[in-house]
């Protein structure tokens, strides 16, 4: 079970009241009719399935019902951050050599969980 | 290799049963191979066996990390059935569910096949509709099938509520009397001992770490007992094929999702059938030794921790329970997840990849343990000829850029 904090609502609160949605940062080609069959192919159903740190974007279903993203451990299922539409992640796979004290910090910062 | 039999069994009773002989070998690998085969889950082995037996390449190693069937072979419902609408999907299941029907005797190992009918429940008309649709779709395409009134079910099940007064009242089901359940572990099991029979070396506690590509071309694995070297590598790594294909360069359409499945504590036999709905979202059965085996959807997320979110098993135990109140007061012995590979069609890829020389066997999402024999046997065929199987063609990684999906998403009656 999650414990999710939404950022819109300001609060913790349980998965049931969430949806995830997949892969977030997904951006849709700005002029699909130009696309090549790969490049809308790609959009439309490849997406990044990495074991470990992945951002998704998740749905407030049943609360605010705003979509925002989420940044988690696939393998244990830790959720790293949570941030609104058009921000960018503070903690990447790149910084995942030290993800731990990362997530350390910013909990004791009590700004994420 | 020692057959099986009834007199084997009171042969080897005189000796205390020491002296059984072992089912596989734990050979040392060796620098070559014709091919080798990347996970020793049950389609992996099935694709060996096949490969042996029906194509005639006895020089084949199965690569598998951990050990036999350890992956989702061993954490499934075992449910097998073949109602699938589209042609190209009840084509590759009615193959696996022909293999399936002969699967004892040509293993000379009891995969406890039971036949023992699977129900697809409707509850809405559109539902109904739907039922009707992939019922007629499947008799074209030769699949045994009936549509059952809300009468029939109640017939078939007398301890479901089929009464006008249950919050979804079950109006009808499909009904596929061929399909049924398989003891999962057995059926890995028997088909590497097949295997190994055959001459198969299988290699567990054996991690690939790289491929060896050169031109384009594949010619052997990077495993941490060493290089092996083969011109033909198909890879069956369920969950971890993402991982895979990002070793050779490309990507492939999947995310692996946590699909859970629960078992009961062992009760007297009441359910001789398999229930499945899709509308109130859970599916039962009853095992041999007696306990309920449930389970339903994925949880919603990414992630390979083979363990899920309680909310889904409790949504789950409420779709059993508003079918079956008789078991609201059964207890959950056990509860597990595994990691399913799923396809944004809900269909497998049996594909060539950019890379020559290496097939991957993938994305069977939550419904690969009904297609073993069928998947081995057509992937194996493929493996030998170097060209996809005709049963396999359509399966090809290239549809989700061509467009040619498979759409079985909610056309195959239940979240598998």
């Amino acid at each position: 079970m999650f414990y999710i904090y939404c950022p819109y609502c300001g609060e913790h609160r349980e998965e049931e009241e969430f949806h995830p949605k997949g892969q977030a940062h997904i951006e849709r080609p700005k002029d699909p009719e130009a696309c090549s069959d790969e490049a809308w192919g790609d959009y439309l159903f490849f997406r990044d399935n990495p074991r470990g740190v992945h951002h998704e974007l998740w749905v407030h279903a049943v609360g605010c019902r705003k979509f925002f993203n989420v940044t988690r451990h696939t393998v244990t299922y830790e959720i790293l951050e949570t941030y609104k539409m058009g921000e960018q992640p503070s903690i990447t796979a790149d910084a995942q050599g030290q993800p731990r004290e990362a997530v350390a910090a910013s909990r004791q910062e009590g700004v994420r969980a | 290799m020692q057959r099986y039999s009834g007199f084997g069994l009171v042969k080897h009773a005189l000796s205390h049963h020491e002296n059984w002989q072992r089912q596989w070998r734990n050979p040392t690998p060796k620098k070559q191979y014709d091919v080798i085969i990347v996970g020793g889950g049950g389609h992996g082995l099935a694709t060996a066996y096949y490969l042996a037996k029906e194509f005639g390449v006895t020089n084949v190693a199965v690569i598998e990390k951990g050990w036999l069937g350890g992956g989702n072979t061993a954490r499934n419902t075992t449910i097998v059935r073949s109602n699938y609408l589209w042609d190209e999907a009840a084509a590759l299941y009615e193959h696996a569910m022909k293999l399936w029907e002969g699967l004892s005797q040509d293993l000379n190992y009891n995969v406890m096949f039971s036949q023992r009918g699977v129900l697809n429940l409707g509850h809405t008309l559109q539902d109904m509709r739907d039922i009707q649709r992939r019922v007629n779709a499947n008799r074209l395409n030769g699949i045994d099938g009936e549509v059952l009134d809300a009468k029939g079910v109640q017939e078939l099940v007398p301890i479901m509520d089929c009464s006008k007064n249950a919050r979804y009242p079950v109006l009808g089901a499909s009904w596929q009397p061929r399909a049924g359940v398989a003891r999962h572990d057995a059926v890995a099991w028997g088909y590497a001992r097949g295997a190994d029979a055959l001459g198969v070396d299988i290699l567990q506690q054996t991690e690939v770490t790289g491929f060896k590509i050169r031109d384009g071309q594949i010619y052997g694995v990077h495993t941490n007992r060493g290089d092996i070297e083969a011109k033909t590598v198909g890879c069956v790594a369920a969950g971890n094929s993402g991982v895979l294909a990002k070793m050779a360069g490309f990507k492939l359409p999947l995310e692996s999702h946590p699909l859970q499945a629960l078992v009961s504590e062992p009760i007297k036999p009441i359910l001789d059938t398999v229930v499945m709905s899709n509308h109130v979202h859970g599916y039962v059965s009853q095992s041999d030794k007696g306990d309920l085996v449930i389970g339903a959807g994925i949880d919603g997320y990414n992630g390979y921790g083979q363990r899920g979110s309680y909310p889904t098993v409790e949504h789950t135990l409420q779709a059993i329970v508003e079918m079956f109140p008789i078991f609201s007061r059964v207890r959950m012995n056990r509860q597990w997840g595994g990691i399913v590979d799923t396809c944004p069609d809900a269909c497998p890829i049996l594909s060539k990849t950019p890379v020559k020389g290496l097939f991957f066997n993938c994305g069977w999402g939550t419904g690969g343990f009904k297609a073993t024999p069928g998947s081995g046997h057509v992937f194996a065929a493929s493996l030998a000829k170097g060209e996809m199987h005709p049963i396999a063609e359509p399966f090809s990684m290239f549809r989700f850029h061509s467009g040619a999906l498979i759409d079985e998403h909610g056309a195959a009656g239940v979240a598998h």
